[in-house]
């Protein structure tokens, strides 16, 4: 029996319906692929790669194999203890500011800002560390390192811990002044401590997002093949580290780039991973 | 008769002290200003960073101009001549070649996670995806050296020059270091951001039109076709933005695929180089101030094309989220 005009389109429309879903079907199974592709290469490369020396030796001079990256993790650690410092404080009270004085016009203004300068490219927060710092210091420093990645960490947690401020019901706050409290001390003793855990799981996210960071340190950390002399002075990090070994010749270098990646992929996509998976569907999206 | 107060002026000292409670309290004061102050520090970091580029640049655009800088192709330390063309051009290739490889799988990914998958699994797929916009940039770039880029040289180039060689952008020589594989690592990295910020917005869609639509005979395709993608254009536009935005100011994965070759070139098989990437590669060989001071000069032109491919983001974005019908961030 021949087909109606209408049966053919009809069928066609189906056809066209189906061959479009199972693209969508199968851009997300080809993207979860890719993700499995990375990760598994990182892991079984890595994984083969790293032993106990990885983390307690220093790199040997090159052709000589073995040796490690213990430097460049207590390096990238100290490096990112100073940006931490340096952006958490600020990060906080710019949130409570934004969250519990700011009015609506100045605090549309600040945010502005805040996510302008999170749009600005990690390789410029370099630079901008390297004129400020590095030139006038007329040294590569950690303090450099430590600087550039408090730029990248201000906005991140800076408007993070804004959110998980305004997540604090009024009510609260309401209680809290009929009692007579005066508002820094509800803001304190009040508000602060309600969003204590989303402020804290912001913080570790905007560490793990830093701590990921490579194009910020290259010219402010600059990197090192022995232990680091002081906060004054080069400092070896792992991204820094891993961009060298990885773009060099060398077999065995590569190996450890390898390694160094399951240690930083561990430390940065587990930390950011682990607080998706709690925090499911709330306000982390921007991670 | 009135009701005398125990002490004279009692109340008085009462009503003050609460009001200074209220409003004066001097711990109130300072606390207020510090956060003030923290407050100001961001805008003051914000517009240093801005000076200090600027300063950074000035020797170069004191020699060359800030202008005829971004319109003249010359790289040549050796001689002190110093122009950006090639690399922004290099960037808005490689950027552009990313968006559109990654848009129709990060809307693919976003129609699949808020219309097709199971609930059971959404959730799921939802978290793998996302867990890619995590991965360290250095990740991707050792990835892509050591996976992707001998097997797009051995395997895929090949391919392309064989059968679509004909055209000026398949053509030999032909190296793994390629506008083409920084192209697709910049489309795996953007895909993440493009798909959650789609996904947001395709969820904005009001159930009532998409019912209509299912309503009126239509398959479920032409429902996302006709319905839900109109209907969520404008922050689709503005995710593909945020996407195109990351593309142009990221540095590890490219530097360590692009080749960093001076040179325009049609051929996308052939060698490139992007703003961030010669400033990763060059900084630290920058052996005199003018050559340091050109790369500074590139950086300012970077952050210029990032800040307003970002603010337009933004407003697109915003512009969905003020709207009346969605209720978004």
């Amino acid at each position: 029996m021949a087909l109606s005009a209408a049966d053919f389109n009809y069928r066609r429309r189906k056809l066209i319906s189906a061959v479009m879903l199972g693209a969508a079907a199968t851009s997300a199974i080809g993207m979860i692929a890719v993700l499995f592709l990375i990760l598994g290469y990182v892991f079984i490369q890595g994984g083969q790669a790293i032993d106990f020396a990885f983390f307690t030796e220093l790199p040997r001079p090159v052709g000589q194999e073995g040796g490690g990256m213990a430097n460049a993790i207590v390096g990238s650690l100290i490096v990112l203890a100073i940006a931490g410092v340096l952006a958490i404080p600020v990060g906080f009270f710019a949130g409570i500011y934004l969250s519990e004085y700011a009015s609506t016009t100045f605090a549309g203004a600040v945010r502005f800002v805040i996510e302008t300068m999170a749009g600005v490219p990690s390789i410029v927060i370099g630079i901008f560390a390297f004129v400020l710092i590095v030139r006038p210091m007329g040294t590569y420093s950690a303090i450099a390192g430590g600087f550039a990645l408090a730029m990248i960490m201000i906005p991140i947690f800076a408007r993070a811990a804004e959110e998980a401020l305004k997540t604090v019901p009024f009510s609260l706050r309401e209680a809290a002044m009929a009692l007579g409290v005066p508002s820094w001390r509800i803001v304190l003793r009040v508000v602060v401590p309600t969003a204590g855990p989303g402020i804290i799981t912001a913080a570790m996210l905007a560490l793990a997002r830093a701590g990921g960071e490579t194009a910020p340190l290259i010219f402010t950390a600059l990197g090192n093949r022995f232990w680091q002399e002081g906060l004054t002075s080069p400092i070896a990090t792992l991204p820094v580290q891993i961009w060298e070994y990885a773009s060099g010749p060398y077999a065995d270098l590569h190996r450890q780039a390898w390694a160094g990646s399951l240690v930083l992929v561990a430390m940065t996509v587990g930390i950011i991973g682990l607080v998706r998976l709690l925090y499911r569907g709330t306000s982390f999206r921007q991670f | 008769m009135t009701v005398e107060p125990a002490e004279p002026g009692l109340l008085q000292k009462l009503q003050a002290s609460a009001r200074e409670q209220v409003t004066g309290s001097p711990g109130d004061v300072v606390f207020k200003l510090l956060a003030l102050g923290f407050t100001l520090i961001i805008l003051l970091l914000a517009g240093l960073l801005l000076y200090t580029v600027w300063t950074g640049a000035s020797e170069s655009i004191g020699e060359f101009g800030f202008f005829s800088f971004i319109v003249t192709q010359e790289w040549n330390p050796v001689f002190r001549e110093f122009g950006a063309l090639h690399v922004i051009v290099g960037t808005l290739a490689s950027s552009a070649i990313a968006v559109v490889l990654a848009v129709p799988v990060a809307l693919g990914i976003a129609l699949f996670i808020t219309e097709l998958a199971p609930p059971a699994i959404r959730g799921i797929v939802a978290f793998t995806i996302d867990i890619l916009a995590a991965i360290p940039s250095i990740v991707y770039g050792l990835w892509g050296l050591h996976v992707l880029l001998p097997f797009l040289d051995q395997h895929i180039n090949p391919l392309l020059i064989n059968y679509l060689g004909w055209l000026p952008f398949f053509d030999r020589p032909a190296f793994g270091f390629s506008l083409l594989t920084a192209s697709i690592i910049l489309a795996i990295m953007i895909v993440p951001i493009i798909s959650a910020i789609a996904r947001e917005v395709i969820g904005s869609v009001p159930t009532a039109q998409k019912e209509g639509m299912l309503a009126l005979g239509a398959t479920r395709w032409e429902v996302m076709w006709k319905v839900i993608l109109p209907y969520a254009r404008a922050g689709i536009v503005g995710a593909i933005i945020l996407g195109l935005a990351r593309a142009i100011g990221e540095t590890m994965a490219v530097t360590m695929v692009i080749g960093n070759a001076h040179y325009i070139s049609a051929n996308i098989l052939a060698p490139s180089a992007t703003m961030a990437s010669i400033i990763a590669n060059e900084f630290r060989e920058a052996t005199y101030s003018l050559y340091l001071s050109a790369l500074i000069h590139v950086g300012l032109v970077l952050m210029f094309i990032s800040l307003i491919v970002n603010i337009l983001a933004r407003v697109l974005v915003w512009s969905v989220a003020s709207d009346p019908g969605g209720d978004r961030r």
